[in-house]
């Protein structure tokens, strides 16, 4: 390019940007809004960093090894989560080995095989949807009525977790749902078209194309169950375990033992719970980390 | 008749269907016919019969009579929405899949009606493949598209030859022998689409049946299919839909050219016009309908 055909680019550019300029000047609404937006941003991203920062300060200088090892006591300087957190633990894997198959057979059955018109199949996934707005500690009721009185288990953990993957079961379903509607029909005609049966081809193709989805899903779902501590109050998880829990025993998770703490006079034990929160925070960061992880991993474009 | 619907249907005909097979002994054997037998003279592979469709009650096509010859190309002309696609789909029942449709009429594939209620669908599929109008491998490696089938059909003894030999008669090998475990969905349009002929190829099926299949590929992948349908023939039969006159003119042994008929009430319903040799369809058709749809009039 010459020097006077570059002179004349520079200009052209110059005309272009005053023009720009000029516009953004006249839209003096959408620079409003677009503060309005900013701000909003703000008060959410400031609300959060300013709870960190309180977490933080007041819980790390008790984030150490006892609070791993040492079970909950009255003396703030020997008091540990290790019971609460071996039950959050115990809890996430009754979830997975309940709540999690029901969830994406539900799924599986409702979008490959169920007949659309039938209208026992259009109650059952209105039912569904329901059930994913209706409030924890209605869940929370009915373990205590069905689970602990009902079955006369009585108030262990493993009602407990059966309560929170009963109320887990429509999200993660409506998850499971979505990520095997995104696996194209084309996929499925496809392996009909070989002489496969349905179920062959939803064994063999479907469901592999859709885990990942399906994982994002129960991974969400999950850490909700375990960050959650209503439903859990009502069928009795105690507030006082000082042994290591098992199915069938009496048992506190991580939130509940964070309520209890912070309700204590003594301040080493609202660093205690500041120190507990932030387990559960990393705990909860790191799955919903893996499920985004795993999203953007397998996002495909059919 | 109403095709039976899917799923549960479909599975547990398949255990029965294993036993007795209502189409076992059809004649798959003597394949290779010398090119020189004319087309009309070949073994019948299709009797179509006053064959019709009905989406959710209301008539997409009617009284389709037609014969397909076996190895050879017939080719499925005729204006978009004329129920091309939907009659292909009749041919091995895949409209079972879809709600709401009904076949009518009777269909004969070597003399045994297609829609028999002791007919096992998922048998007529193994025999009759598909390759549809958007290439649609599974999203997973080359080589495990190809053992797809092979798999779930328990032909399972010498998988590894089956897949070279497949992808060598899809013309596909050499671009991908070294690449097989390498997902399918890296390949380009047209390969991929080969793919899914090769794929359709590894079950060993008597009739490929081809919806636009190269709709979607450029000129240069395009006459790569052309070419391998045409070798195709020589053991197997080939039903191809396509919307590009010169491509049937090019492929086509046999071209059946479908239209739509417009009723009073402004229904419209597809309709087969006429068939016949391609060079005649394209030359000298006996309606004016063709003439005018392949010299570009369209009627
Ligand atoms: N799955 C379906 N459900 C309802 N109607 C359909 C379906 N598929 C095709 N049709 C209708 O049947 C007619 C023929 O369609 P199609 O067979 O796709 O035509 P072509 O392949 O010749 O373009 C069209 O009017 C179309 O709207
Ligand atoms: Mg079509």
């Amino acid at each position: 390019m010459n020097a006077a055909s570059r002179i004349a680019a520079d200009h052209a550019g110059r005309a272009v940007n005053r023009q720009l300029a000029g516009r953004r000047n006249r839209s003096l609404a959408a620079t409003i809004f677009l503060l309005y937006l900013l701000l909003s941003t703000a008060i959410g991203l400031i609300a959060l960093a300013v709870l960190l920062v309180t977490i933080l300060q007041d819980g790390l200088p008790y984030l150490d090894v006892m609070l791993f090892e040492n079970a909950p006591s009255a003396n703030p300087d020997r008091a540990g989560a290790r019971p609460a957190i071996i039950a959050s633990v115990l809890v996430a894997v009754v979830l997975l080995a309940t709540a999690l198959p029901i969830a994406i057979g539900t799924a599986v059955y409702l979008e490959e095989f169920a007949p659309r018109d039938s209208r026992i199949i259009r109650l059952i996934e209105l039912n569904i949807q329901n059930l994913a707005a209706v409030p924890s500690i209605i869940f929370g009721i009915l373990g205590l009525a069905f689970l602990v009185r009902g079955l006369d288990l009585g108030p262990v953990l493993l009602a407990g977790a059966l309560i929170l993957g009963l109320q887990m079961l429509p999200t993660v379903i409506i998850a499971a749902r979505e990520a095997l509607r995104a696996v194209p029909d084309t996929v499925r005609q496809g392996g009909m078209a070989l002489g496969a049966t349905r179920w062959q081809v939803v064994w063999r193709e479907v469901l592999p194309a859709a885990i990942p989805g399906i994982a994002t899903g129960s991974i969400l779902g999950m850490s909700r169950a375990i960050g959650e501590t209503a439903p859990l109050l009502m069928v009795g998880a105690a507030t006082f375990v000082s042994f290591n829990p098992g199915l069938l025993t009496q048992y506190t998770v991580l939130p509940i033992l964070i309520y209890q703490w912070i309700k204590l006079p003594q301040d080493a034990f609202q660093g205690l719970a500041a120190a507990a929160i932030i387990v559960l925070l990393v705990i909860l960061v790191t799955m919903n980390g893996f499920a985004i992880w795993l999203r953007n991993r397998y996002e495909r474009k059919w | 008749m109403d095709p039976t619907p899917s799923t549960a249907a479909d599975s547990t005909a398949m255990e029965s269907s294993r036993d007795r097979t209502p189409l076992g002994a059809l004649g798959v054997a003597e394949r290779t016919q010398a090119d020189a037998t004319p087309v009309e003279e070949r073994d019948v592979v299709f009797d179509c019969q006053q064959v019709g469709v009905r989406y959710s009650g209301t008539r997409a096509l009617r009284d389709v009579d037609l014969k397909i010859h076996s190895n050879a190309v017939t080719a499925l002309i005729g204006p978009s929405g004329c129920g091309k696609s939907t009659f292909l789909r009749c041919l091995n029942r895949m409209n079972d899949l879809i709600p709401g449709a009904a076949v009518d009429g009777q269909i004969f594939y070597h003399g045994e009606e297609l829609y028999q209620p002791q007919v096992d669908a998922i048998e007529v599929r193994k025999r009759i493949g598909m390759v549809f109008q958007k290439p649609n491998p599974f999203p997973k490696s080359i080589y495990d598209n190809i053992a797809f089938g092979p798999r779930v059909l328990g032909m399972k003894k010498d998988l590894d030859e089956r897949i070279e030999q497949t992808l060598r008669r899809a013309a596909l090998w050499d671009e991908v022998k070294d690449r097989l475990k390498e997902g399918a969905l890296g390949l380009s349009g047209g390969q991929q689409q080969r793919l899914c002929i090769a794929r359709a190829l590894a079950v060993e099926p008597d009739v490929i049946l081809m919806d636009e299949p190269c709709s979607a590929l450029d000129p240069i992948s395009t006459s790569a299919i052309e070419d391998l349908m045409l070798s195709l023939t020589n053991d197997y039969t080939v039903v191809i839909v396509t919307h590009n006159m010169q491509q049937a003119a090019r492929v086509a042994d046999m071209t059946a050219f479908f239209s739509v008929d417009q009723g009073e009430t402004g229904t419209r319903c597809g309709v087969l016009i006429e068939v016949d040799r391609t060079e005649r369809i394209f030359t000298n058709p006996a309606h004016e309908r063709t003439e005018a749809y392949v010299t570009g009039r369209f009627g």
